[in-house]
């Protein structure tokens, strides 16, 4: 840290007599001088400077900022703040960047640019009196990205605690160590509610949510969807799959055309059994309510992720005696679903349907990892309650992340 | 520098490499699921490494997970024209065979062309598809502004009636369970509506009485909602977060494949 130029300037005083002086008047007014660094305005005598004042790259960033750091000084009138300037040596051109109130103490300086040399100068200012305490410069700083967000430390151990579990889990599971499921009364009720479908001569009506293959919810629809599409093949019964999202459709219609190749129906499959609907949230609603009063199917899976529509499409599927399957892991639509519908995947049970249906070993291993990773959540969650009544506050601390 | 990487490498991993993989599937059958998954597992993986890695090349303003949103956006532009030709070979089909419900699907025709086409006309000729150049709404607003959002507000209004009508069947008292539910539920509404004020209007000596026990109601209702309700939620989102991580894990290292069709697992 160093003190600025003009408090350095001060501190020389004039020396030489009137001819000299008239010779720095020709050269301040060339235009070298011209562009010499601009001054801050004269500081007031009673302003204090602000301490341990440094810049650097913000660290964990991806460039493009830097990061300055000081002690407010003590003793500061009313209405003072803290003026940041910043020049690019080495020329001192200062420019103001930002006016911060006191009591912060840092600044992210978020116009800097990788690879360019900057210094910047605070001092204290008291904008409505126009004046400024004596400023003080940084040493020279440049911005640049870095390799590890030290902020997500705490995410980053905890990722690659569950993925080392989860591959522990799957090597005991293909070792052929016995795992335990707990019985999962929707995904039992598939077959039944297919069956009942095929014995009535009535379609299955398959509603994989509204949004896309980007959310993981989706994802595990689609999963199940193949298994429903296996069932619907080996049955006989027809199929319909009504998407909102484009992505979504494709990827349906490729899961349920493999689906019924692979139980040697590919006879039995039709183009129009997946398809699109439009975009809109209400119109998508609409289509599928009237669809679900004119042709009345037997079977109504709602699995993955909805929004408002969630009710109206199991209250006109329920109006209509279907049986109701439904499925999410977000909490907000889940009673809707419960009070609608026959069965309800709630939560996690959407993403172990795949592992619960097709019993594989590995799939069954990843699932006994869930269930430690929830182990040690509980144990984690109990722990901070005794920890943080006793008054220790640094524990909840730990897994605070940005 | 790191830039020029980050694009490069998306070029090499999305691009070249599947085409390469495809073209070697003609060849060796076995390949042709590995293309599917070898995408799916860098899609997944460059995301997570943002997170933690902040490199220019990888999670800058212009790194690969930005252009990796921006390449999604386009593959759901195509995904969105076969969605249309989809709704255009269906609705034509039933229309063409005069099968159940075809009218339905002609006033969807009609829909889908005369708002596309004025679309698609604003954009060619210029004026855009919100306001002419005088202030006035364009065809295409026109039909959004008088048939899309009337039609919109109409569905979504059928919401209060499908609540009430799901309150009256979750409410009816079989069990225990549902009894409590029955009761946690009075409570709750009772506390978020001024129901004790109105009850005591015709009697103003209850008056006061009645403000301080709506006032005790309220915060029943918030401790409802907040303790147990709040308790039980979480546990669902913690149970849901480690599945859905466990669920991501599994696609990204190829373990899930049943959505791409390509069976439950292996």
């Amino acid at each position: 840290m160093r003190t600025g130029l003009l408090s350095r300037a001060r501190e020389r005083r004039p020396q030489f007599a009137a001819p000299l002086l008239a010779s720095l008047l020709v050269l301040l007014s060339s235009p070298a001088f011209a562009a010499s660094p601009e001054t801050s305005p004269p500081p007031a005598a009673d302003l204090p400077a602000p301490t341990g004042f440094s810049a650097k790259d913000r660290p964990g960033d991806s460039g493009n900022a830097t990061l300055l750091t000081w002690k407010d000084p003590s003793g500061v009138p009313e209405g003072a703040m803290i003026q940041i300037r910043r020049a690019v040596p080495p020329a001192y051109d200062w420019t103001d960047i930002a006016t911060v109130k006191l009591g912060v103490e840092r600044y992210e300086d978020t116009t800097a640019k990788d690879g360019v040399v900057y210094r910047y100068e605070i001092a204290v200012t008291v904008p409505a009196a126009g004046v400024s305490g004596p400023p003080v410069v940084s040493d020279p700083v440049a911005s640049h990205d870095n390799w590890f967000s030290k902020d997500r430390t705490n995410s980053f151990i905890a990722s690659v605690l569950f993925i080392f579990i989860l591959l522990i889990s799957i090597t005991m599971a293909k070792s052929g160590k016995n795992i335990f499921i707990r019985r999962i009364a929707g995904l039992n009720a598939i077959d039944e509610a297919i069956g009942r479908a095929t014995e009535v001569g009535k379609k299955v009506l398959y509603i994989p949510g509204i949004q896309s293959m980007d959310e993981i919810q989706t994802i595990a629809s689609i999963s199940i969807l193949g298994h429903v599409a296996r069932a619907t093949a080996r049955y006989g019964a027809d199929l319909d799959v009504a998407n909102r999202d484009p992505l979504t459709f494709a990827s349906a219609r490729e899961v349920v055309r493999s689906a019924y190749l692979e139980e040697g129906r590919p006879d039995l499959f039709r183009e129009e059994m997946v398809n699109y609907v439009t975009y809109d949230q209400f119109a998508f609603t609409a289509a599928v309510s009237a669809r679900m009063i004119r042709e009345k199917p037997a079977a109504i899976f709602l699995i993955g992720y909805f929004f408002a529509e969630s009710l109206i499409l199991a209250e006109t599927g329920q109006s209509t005696g279907a049986i109701q399957i439904a499925g999410q892991a977000d909490p907000t639509q889940l009673p809707f679903f419960v009070a609608t519908c026959d069965y309800t995947l709630i939560g996690e049970e959407l993403y172990a349907a795949s592992a619960y249906l097709t019993r594989e070993p590995i799939l069954l291993g990843s699932m006994r990892a869930q269930d430690i990773a929830k182990g040690i959540v509980i144990v984690l969650g109990i722990g901070g309650i005794i920890v943080t009544s006793l008054g220790l506050t640094w524990f909840p601390d730990l897994f605070k992340t940005k | 520098m790191n830039f020029e990487f980050g694009r490069v490498a998306l070029v090499v991993l999305f691009a070249l490499l599947p085409i390469v993989g495809i073209a070697l599937g003609f060849f060796v059958p076995a390949l042709r699921a590995r293309g599917p998954l070898f995408v799916a597992f860098f899609a997944g993986i460059i995301p997570i490494l943002s997170l933690y890695i902040p490199r220019q090349f990888l999670s800058g303003e212009t790194g690969m997970r930005p252009r990796l949103d921006q390449w999604l956006i386009i593959v759901y532009g195509f995904a969105l024209l076969l969605g249309i030709v989809n709704v255009i070979q269906n609705g034509s089909r039933k229309i063409a065979r005069r099968e159940k419900g075809w009218p339905y699907s002609a006033v969807l025709m009609t829909g889908l062309f005369l708002t596309g086409g004025l679309g698609i006309w604003g954009a060619v000729s210029g004026q855009g598809i919100t306001t002419l150049p005088d202030g006035s709404g364009t065809p295409f607003k026109w039909i959004a502004d008088h048939f899309f959002l009337p039609l919109q507000a109409t569905i979504f209004a059928l919401l209060a009636f499908f609540m009430a009508s799901a309150a009256f069947r979750a409410f009816r008292a079989r069990n225990t369970e549902a009894t409590i539910l029955l009761a946690a539920g009075i409570v709750v509404m009772a506390g978020r509506v001024p129901l004790l004020e109105f009850l005591s209007s015709p009697f103003p000596p209850l008056q006061p009485t009645a403000a301080v026990a709506s006032q005790g109601l309220g915060k029943l209702t918030e401790w409802i909602m907040s303790t147990p309700n709040g308790a039980a939620q979480s546990g669902i989102i913690i149970g849901a977060a480690l599945g859905a991580a466990s669920m991501a894990i599994r696609v990204i290292l190829g373990i899930e494949r049943g959505y791409l069709g390509l069976g439950g697992g292996e």
